[in-house]
């Protein structure tokens, strides 16, 4: 007998009888059911999510494995829905599966050294991951690179946050399918990495901002075509909004999806375009300017719909005036060194291409070999052990193109970096990914999820 | 190095408001550092976050650092933002190995949970009260923490001809790259 006194019988499945109304299983608020799972991201768990998904009580939901391995996740992120039909109850990320150890790396190798380990992280935003280390271990140093570095710091930053948004639209266009942007999107950043090619020598990973400057100068005419290349962007900004701004479609599918209030993503920590896009117009470049920002006339956009379209309003109109840095920059270029003149912190070589491929220039060789027994002796200092820096610690933030980028980096004075943290905004602002799916449509998964932007190299690190 | 002046009357309020919490204000190229005993830890985090001169209402970014000499030698930083004033403070709480347990600031600022998952994972830092406090890098299986600076870093010796390479993690310049 029950506790209503009615007589258990066991029904096979599929007959019908009049059961008594079930009574409301207790909703499961959200933050109940986040302590209560425990999601591995070994796998191999798939029995215990969806036991503890039937635990609570309702037959309706469905637990939905979205990830690792899914063409709109970005990466590797495993996305754990649980539907009622098309809405989302909740939704719980897993990240590490592109864990690479790098915090732990850095520690092992010089401080120069690890410039090209931090560019590794974010790999759509490597010249930021650079600058904020570097300008980290400057601060330390307490030194500053010469005017020069800075200038090209900010044009090579501005390009590549350029090129970052365009893979976002792209890759958000063809989510949400639009796959004619992706195309443009693609091809105009192929452009870009054409330039960083151009000055750095490698479309990616570039290890060119090094601590006291940079590693190369830009070459002779380079600044034409970045220039022609600014001119051209113009336009094709103008076509990307003919494409997507009043497209019904694609304002379907962001539109009031994706809805995250500006006090919410203060709470969460979110910043960059998704919270310029809930109306508060902080930028790390116009708070605490570095670089050099504050000579530059340029806008912070925001919008008010703190929605998934006014994340894509804010990040075109990011674009823009990225574009109006880049040629503030390139009108105003100082001229003089790109490297700290102390020879025990700046990096003595520069590269030249020679007969048998790229390699220290042929003068400074001579120099080393032939003229300067002193130059020699730094040479050889600061490729094999490189420089000392002071005991202390700080914290650099910059404004990558997804949010607040910060390095706390750790010296106990020695040559090699006793601790380096690094503050990934992709990390934090996933977080912010069950905010602001539940309670919708799976579908909207895709657009939120998008309109986060977040690139897994930086999340795992 | 003095704080700048704009935090000054926050670091004044902390003294007074908190005067057993053991605050201990420290500063390094112009940033300031507030070390503090744990227990007051949520109280000092609620107060900044609400207190009209501070506001620190954006906790960008939790970590941990490892300072193996020290006996309190997990060292976990809370690098506040104040958006309203345009000033950034940094609070810190040390920890012994033996009992890592820090009470869990996500009630303060929620953006704490992953991050605090995060040092758990690398340093084994407890945080008290923490809603879902498993690894979030890291296999969940996996032993160790791996930043501690005793963990070692991994890596084979390597021979080259007759030039013999250590591993990364016992590679020093003393003269010449030897194993320590």
């Amino acid at each position: 007998m029950s506790e209503r006194g009615e007589l258990e019988v066991s029904v096979p499945p599929g007959e019908a009888l009049d059961l008594p109304p079930r009574p409301p299983a207790r909703r499961i608020t959200l933050n109940e059911r986040r302590a209560q799972q425990v999601i591995a991201t070994g796998g191999g768990d798939w029995a215990e999510v969806t036991a503890r998904a039937h635990a609570a009580g309702d037959d309706e939901l469905m637990v939905v494995n979205m990830g690792p391995q899914h063409p709109s996740t970005h990466g590797v992120l495993r996305l754990v829905l649980e539907l009622r039909g098309e809405e989302v109850v909740s939704c719980q990320p897993v990240a590490g599966y592109l864990h690479t150890g790098i915090e732990k790396s850095a520690e092992y190798r010089t401080w120069i050294q690890g410039v090209t380990f931090v560019t590794r992280m974010d790999y759509l935003a490597p010249l930021f991951n650079e600058t904020a280390y570097c300008l980290a271990v400057e601060r330390l140093l307490d030194v500053e690179a010469p005017p020069r570095a800075q200038a090209l710091r900010v044009l090579l930053m501005e390009l590549n946050r350029i090129a970052s948004h365009l893979v976002w639209i792209a890759t958000t266009g063809m989510e949400l399918g639009a796959l004619s942007m992706m195309l443009y999107g693609f091809r105009e950043r192929e452009q870009i990495l054409d330039i960083l090619e151009e000055i750095t020598g490698l479309r990616m990973n570039h290890a060119w901002v090094r601590p006291g400057g940079v590693s190369q100068d830009m070459p002779e005419g380079t600044d034409d075509k970045i220039r022609a290349f600014a001119r051209e962007m113009r336009a094709k900004a103008d076509e990307y909004e003919d494409l997507l701004t009043h497209n019904p479609i694609w304002m379907e599918r962001t539109s009031g999806v994706a809805r995250l209030e500006q006090e919410r993503c203060i709470e969460l920590g979110v910043t960059g375009p998704m919270l310029r896009a809930a109306g508060l117009a902080h930028d790390v470049r116009r708070a605490e300017p570095y670089c050099g920002y504050e000579q530059y006339d340029f806008e912070v956009p925001v919008a008010e719909g703190a929605d998934a379209y006014s994340r894509y309003q804010v990040r075109v109109a990011e674009m823009r005036e990225s574009l109006r840095i880049v040629e503030q920059v390139l009108e105003s270029l100082p001229s003089g060194p790109i490297m700290h003149p102390d020879p025990k912190i700046g990096w003595p070589a520069r590269l030249a291409l020679g007969p048998d491929g790229l390699g220290n220039s042929p003068e400074h060789v001579r120099h080393i070999m032939g003229e300067s027994m002193e130059a020699l002796i730094y040479h050889f200092k600061m490729v094999t052990e490189g420089f000392k820096v002071p005991t202390g610690e700080v914290y650099v933030p910059v404004e990558s193109p997804r949010g607040e980028l910060g390095y706390h980096v750790v010296s106990d004075g020695g040559n090699l970096p006793y601790r380096v943290h690094v503050r990934d905004p992709s990390f934090v602002n996933l977080q912010a990914v069950p905010d602001m799916v539940v309670g919708g449509l799976v579908a909207d998964v895709i657009a939120a999820l998008a309109s986060v932007d977040p690139v897994m190299g930086g999340v795992d690190r | 190095m003095q704080p700048p002046d704009a935090i000054q009357p926050v670091l004044t309020g902390l003294h007074e408001r908190f005067p057993e919490a053991g605050v201990q204000v420290g500063g390094h190229r112009g940033e300031v550092t507030v070390e503090l005993d744990r227990s007051h830890l949520v109280a000092v985090a609620t107060w900044l976050r609400d207190h009209p001169a501070a506001r620190f209402r954006l906790l960008s970014d939790l970590c941990g650092t490892d300072y193996p000499e020290r006996p309190d030698r997990i060292a976990v930083d809370y690098h506040l933002y104040s958006l309203d004033h345009n000033m950034r403070l940094r609070l810190k709480v040390r920890v012994s190995v033996e009992d890592p347990h820090v009470p869990t600031v996500t009630a303060v600022w929620p953006t704490a949970n992953w991050h605090e998952r995060e040092v758990y994972d690398f340093f084994g830092v407890r945080f008290d009260g923490h809603p879902n406090l498993v690894r979030i890098l890291m296999p969940e299986d996996w032993e160790g923490y791996p930043l501690r600076k005793d963990y070692p870093l991994g890596g084979v010796d390597v021979q080259y001809q007759d030039a013999h390479v250590p591993p990364p993690d016992t590679r020093r310049y003393k003269g010449g790259w030897t194993s320590t």
